[in-house]
C-alpha cells in the first residue's frame, strides 16, 4: 500500500479565527478515509485547501509524491484530485454530457467532440457502476443523480483521488446506501476516497480510517473497525453528548386532524388524500424518501398551500384556508425545512426574524408601527432563553451558524407556546450538540401538551421522537405504527411503499 | 486574486462608497476633458462655480434636485422591494401631463387646488406603474421590459397631446401643452429665483418615506419581501399586495415630481422638460444606497453636475453632455464599489 496523498503541518487562518491549526493527515491507496467533524471543525477548509481553493498559511500538500502548488485547483485537478462540493456546482440547463465536457476542451478547439466525449462517459461510468444518460438534462435529474453526474466529472477529468464534502447531506438514506456501496466499488478500481461528514452512522459503515478533527486541530485517528460510534461522538465533540430520551407519559385529545387531505401544486397531485392525527402531547413522525411529498406536507402545515380536497382541522376548526398568519392565530408554530430559504430573512436584523410572523400583532405593532423597544426585548429574550451563541438583536441572522439560527426559529416558534408545531426536518444540516439541544425542546413542548408533527428523513430522529410513525410514498400515508413496533428495517419498508393495500389508511 | 464576502460591513465603507464612486466617475471623465482640449481641474472649477459658486447658481441647483431627489426615492423604494422600476420617466410625464391638463381648468383656489393637482399626479404615476406591477404578479413579465418601453410609449403620447388636444394656443406653434392656472404655480422659497417650495415637498417625501420604510410594519415587509420573497411569504406577508403596495408608492413619487416640476418650474409640458430626471433617479437612488436620506444628499450631487457641467460649457467649450457621461459613469462605478461593499478581495 502507498501513500496517494499527504497533508502535512496545515495551518489556515480567516482573520483571527483559525480554521486549521497544523493539521497532518495521509491517505493509502483503495483507502476510503472519513473526515468526521462538527460544524465548524475545519474539515471543508482543510479539503478547500487540499484542492487548491485557498492556500495555506503553513504546511504542504503532497499527491503521489509530488509537492501541490498552493491554490491552483488546475494543478490539483492534473495531479488527478476531484473534488465532489456539499453544493453542485452544475449548469441545471445543460445535458449532463456538457456539464461533464465543460472546461476539458480547449477554446480554440472548433468543433466540440462530443461522440468520443460521449463514448469515454459511458465507458466511465460502466465501469464504475454509475449510470447516467449523457443527454439528460441535469435539471430533470434526482439530487442523487446529480451526484452521480458530479462524480462522473470528477472521474472524466482522471481523478484518482476523489474528496466528496458531505456527500449524503442532501440524500436520503437508501440513496446514501447505494452511493456508499458504489464508492465500496471504485476503491477496488485503484480509487482512494475522502470523504467528510459529521453522521456517526455512515462513518462506520462506510470507511476503513477516520480522521476526527475538532476546533481545526485533528484530535484522532482511528481504524474504523478499532472505534464505536460512542468513542467518535465523544471525540468530536469533545464531552459526551447524549440526545435526550423521550419519557412516557399521557396523550391527550386529537388536536390536528387531516381527513383524506388533497394537494396539488402546479397541476400535480403531491399529496394524495393523506389522513392523519396527532394529538396534544404526542409527535407523530412522517418518514420517507426526500421527494415524495414531504414538501407539499409541509406547505400545507405552514399554510403556503391549501388543500385542493379533503379537510384540515386545528382543534375541530378548519385551517385549510387559514394561511401563516391565519394558522399562528390558531396557535400553531412552523419550523420551516430549509432555514435560510424560509426560515429567515439573512439580511435583517435577529430581531426582525424574531417578529416577522407575529409584525402585525398587538405585541409587535400598533397603528402600523412597528413596537421595536418590545420586539428588541423580545428577541433578546429568546436568545438568552433558547442559548442561540454569537447574536444580539441588531446582528444580521445570517451571521449566526446554522445551529443557532435554527435555536432562535425553534424559539420563535415556542414563545407563543403554540398547540400544534410542524417539525419539518428540524436537524437537518446540525452538528450532534445542536441536534441534542433541538430534540430537547422538542421533547419539552410535547411534555407541556403541544402536538407535534414531525417530518424527517433521519430515521434515528423519527425513531427517537415519535410517539406514531407513518410513512410517505409518491404523496400518499401509511397508516401509523406505534414507535415502539417500528424498527430501522421495518420502517425502510414502509418507506418502499411495501405496507400492503389492507395497511393503506 | 479572489473575492470573499464580509461577515460584516462598516458603516464607514457604507458612506464611503458613494464618494469613491463619484471620485471614480470624475476621474474617468476626466479623461474625455482632456480629449476636448481643456484641463480637467479647469473644467471642474468651472463646473463647481457654475453650480454652487453664487447665490443663484445654488438656487438653480436646489430647482434641479428637486424632482431628482422624488424620482430617486421611487427608484429606491421599488428597488429595496426588486421592484425593477425603470419606468420613471413615463411616469413623471405623465404626473406633469396630467397636471397640466386639470391645472388649466380647475375651479378651486390656490392651495387647495395645488394639493389637489399633487394627488393628481400621483395617482397617475401610480396607475402607470400598477400595469407593470399587476403583469408581473399574475404572468411573470418582467418589469424591467414593460416599465422601460413605457417610457416611449409615454413621450410618443404626450407629443401627441401637446400637437393636439392639449397644445397651448398662446404659445405660437411651440409644441407645448397648455399650462396650469397662475393660482396653481408654486410660490417661490427665495424671491426672483426659480427655487420653489416644491423642493420643501421633496424633503418632506424623503422624510415620510423614511418613517415608512424604517418604522412601519409595512416597511419592514417590504424589506423582508425584497431580501427574502421565500421567507416572507412563509412568515405570512402577502407578497402581491406587499409589492402592488410599493409600485403605488413608487409610481406616485415619480408622478409627484412631474407634477411639482410643471406647477413649479414649466408652466406647461413640452418633450424636452426633462433632461432625464426619472433616469437619473435611479442613478440618484443606487449612489444613495437606496436609503431615503443618501437620496437627497444623491440628487444635490446629480443636480450640481448638472447644472455645473452648463456653465462649465460656456466657459470652456467642453460639451455639457458630459453631465450625462458623469452621471452614467458614476453609476457604473457605484456598481463597482457596492461589489466591493459586500466583498473584499483575498490575494491567495
Amino acid at each position: 500500500m502507498t501513500r496517494v496523498l499527504e497533508l502535512d503541518g496545515i495551518t489556515k487562518r480567516f482573520g483571527r479565527l483559525t480554521a486549521n491549526d497544523g493539521v497532518s493527515l495521509h491517505l493509502m491507496q483503495g483507502e476510503i478515509l472519513a473526515l468526521l467533524g462538527e460544524n465548524g471543525a475545519g474539515k471543508t477548509t482543510l479539503m478547500n485547501i487540499l484542492f487548491g481553493h485557498y492556500a495555506a498559511d503553513a504546511g504542504t500538500v503532497r499527491v503521489f509524491g509530488q509537492p501541490l502548488p498552493p491554490a491552483r485547483p488546475r494543478a490539483a485537478i492534473a495531479a488527478g484530485v476531484g473534488m465532489v462540493h456539499q453544493h453542485f456546482t452544475l449548469a441545471g440547463n445543460l445535458s449532463v454530457l456538457d456539464n461533464v465536457m465543460l472546461g476539458t476542451e480547449p477554446l480554440t478547439r472548433l468543433a466540440s467532440r462530443r461522440a468520443s466525449a460521449r463514448a469515454r462517459l459511458l465507458d466511465i461510468a460502466n465501469r464504475f457502476g454509475l449510470p447516467v444518460d449523457p443527454e439528460a438534462r441535469v435539471a430533470t435529474l434526482s439530487v442523487g443523480e446529480r451526484q452521480r453526474v458530479e462524480i462522473l466529472k470528477a472521474l472524466y477529468r482522471d481523478a484518482r483521488i476523489l474528496i466528496l464534502d458531505e456527500p449524503t447531506a442532501v440524500l436520503a438514506r437508501p440513496e446514501a446506501d447505494r452511493l456508499f456501496a458504489t464508492l465500496r466499488g471504485m476503491t477496488a478500481g485503484g480509487l482512494s476516497i475522502i470523504f467528510i461528514s459529521h453522521k456517526l452512522h455512515e462513518v462506520m459503515a462506510a470507511s476503513d480510517r477516520v480522521v476526527v478533527l475538532r476546533g481545526g486541530r485533528m484530535v484522532a485517528e482511528r481504524a474504523t473497525s478499532a472505534t464505536s460510534p460512542a468513542e467518535l461522538a465523544e471525540l468530536m465533540v469533545g464531552r459526551r453528548v447524549d440526545r435526550p430520551l423521550r419519557a412516557d407519559h399521557r396523550i391527550g385529545a386529537p388536536l390536528l386532524v387531516a381527513d383524506a387531505v388533497s394537494v396539488t401544486q402546479g397541476g400535480t397531485t403531491r399529496l394524495d388524500a393523506a389522513s392523519f392525527t396527532v394529538h396534544a402531547g404526542e409527535i407523530l413522525g412522517i418518514v420517507g424518501v426526500s421527494g415524495n411529498g414531504q414538501g407539499a406536507l409541509g406547505a400545507l402545515l405552514s399554510g403556503l398551500t391549501p388543500p385542493s380536497a379533503g379537510r384540515l382541522t386545528l382543534d375541530g376548526q378548519d385551517i385549510g384556508q387559514a394561511g401563516p398568519r391565519g394558522l399562528i392565530r390558531a396557535g400553531a408554530a412552523r419550523v420551516p425545512e430549509d432555514r435560510h430559504a424560509e426560515g429567515a430573512v439573512g439580511d435583517m436584523a435577529v430581531w426582525e426574524n424574531a417578529v416577522l410572523e407575529r409584525l402585525r400583532t398587538p405585541a409587535f405593532s400598533s397603528r402600523g408601527l412597528v413596537r421595536r423597544a418590545a420586539a428588541r426585548a423580545h428577541a433578546a429574550d429568546l436568545i438568552a432563553r433558547f442559548d442561540v451563541r454569537g447574536a444580539t438583536p441588531d446582528t444580521r441572522i445570517r451571521l449566526l451558524s446554522g445551529g443557532n439560527m435554527q435555536k432562535l426559529i425553534l424559539g420563535r416558534c415556542l414563545a407563543t407556546r403554540p398547540r400544534f408545531i410542524l417539525a419539518n426536518q428540524p436537524t437537518r444540516g446540525l452538528d450532534e450538540g445542536a441536534i441534542a439541544a433541538v430534540h430537547a425542546e422538542l421533547l419539552a413542548a410535547r411534555a407541556e401538551g403541544a402536538a407535534i408533527l414531525l417530518i424527517s428523513e433521519e430515521l434515528e430522529e423519527a425513531l427517537a421522537l415519535s410517539d406514531r410513525i407513518q410513512a410517505i410514498v409518491r404523496g400518499r400515508l401509511s397508516r401509523a405504527i406505534p414507535a415502539a413496533q417500528a424498527d430501522a428495517r421495518r420502517l425502510g419498508l414502509m418507506m418502499a411503499g411495501a405496507w400492503g393495500d389492507a395497511d393503506a389508511a | 486574486m479572489r473575492l470573499e464576502r464580509r461577515d460584516a460591513v462598516p458603516l464607514a465603507l457604507v458612506a464611503a462608497a458613494p464618494l469613491a464612486a463619484v471620485a471614480a466617475a470624475l476621474a474617468l471623465a476626466a479623461g474625455l476633458i482632456a480629449a476636448a482640449g481643456v484641463n480637467p481641474l479647469t473644467a471642474y472649477a468651472e463646473m463647481l462655480r457654475g453650480a454652487l459658486g453664487s447665490r443663484l447658481a445654488v438656487t438653480e441647483m436646489l430647482t434641479r434636485a428637486t424632482p431628482l431627489i422624488l424620482t430617486g426615492l421611487a427608484a429606491a423604494v421599488a428597488f429595496r422591494t426588486r421592484l425593477w422600476n425603470i419606468g420613471g420617466e413615463g411616469q413623471f410625464y405623465m404626473g406633469a401631463l396630467v397636471t397640466a391638463w386639470i391645472g388649466h381648468a380647475l375651479g378651486l383656489p390656490g392651495p387647495m387646488g395645488i394639493a389637489l393637482l399633487m394627488v393628481c399626479g400621483m395617482a397617475t404615476g401610480a396607475v402607470l406603474l400598477a400595469g407593470p406591477a399587476a403583469l408581473r404578479l399574475r404572468f411573470g413579465v418582467d418589469e424591467v421590459v414593460t416599465t422601460l418601453l413605457l417610457n416611449f410609449i409615454v413621450i410618443l403620447f404626450v407629443g401627441l397631446m401637446i400637437e393636439g388636444p392639449l397644445r397651448d394656443p398662446l404659445a405660437f406653434g411651440w409644441p407645448q401643452s397648455v399650462p396650469v392656472d397662475g393660482d396653481y404655480r408654486l410660490p417661490d422659497l427665495i424671491a426672483r429665483t426659480r427655487l420653489h417650495v416644491g423642493l420643501l415637498v421633496a424633503l418632506t417625501a424623503a422624510g415620510i418615506v423614511w418613517l415608512i420604510l424604517s418604522r412601519t410594519v409595512f416597511g419592514v415587509e417590504t424589506r423582508a419581501a425584497g431580501l427574502n420573497p421565500r421567507a416572507a411569504a412563509f412568515a405570512g406577508i402577502p407578497l402581491p399586495r406587499t409589492i402592488l403596495g410599493v409600485a403605488l408608492i413608487s409610481g406616485a413619487l415619480a408622478g409627484l415630481a412631474g407634477s411639482v416640476e410643471v406647477m413649479g418650474v414649466t408652466g406647461g409640458v413640452t418633450t424636452t422638460m426633462s433632461p432625464g430626471f426619472g433616469y437619473a433617479g435611479i442613478v440618484v437612488a443606487m449612489l444613495a444606497g437606496l436609503h431615503p436620506a443618501g437620496v437627497v444628499a444623491a440628487a444635490l450631487f446629480v443636480a450640481t453636475v448638472f447644472v455645473g457641467a452648463d456653465a462649465m460649457g460656456r466657459a470652456t467649450g467642453v460639451p455639457s453632455f458630459i453631465a450625462d457621461v458623469i452621471v452614467a459613469l458614476s453609476l457604473l462605478t457605484m456598481l463597482v464599489a457596492l461589489l466591493f461593499t459586500t466583498y473584499r478581495i483575498r490575494r491567495s
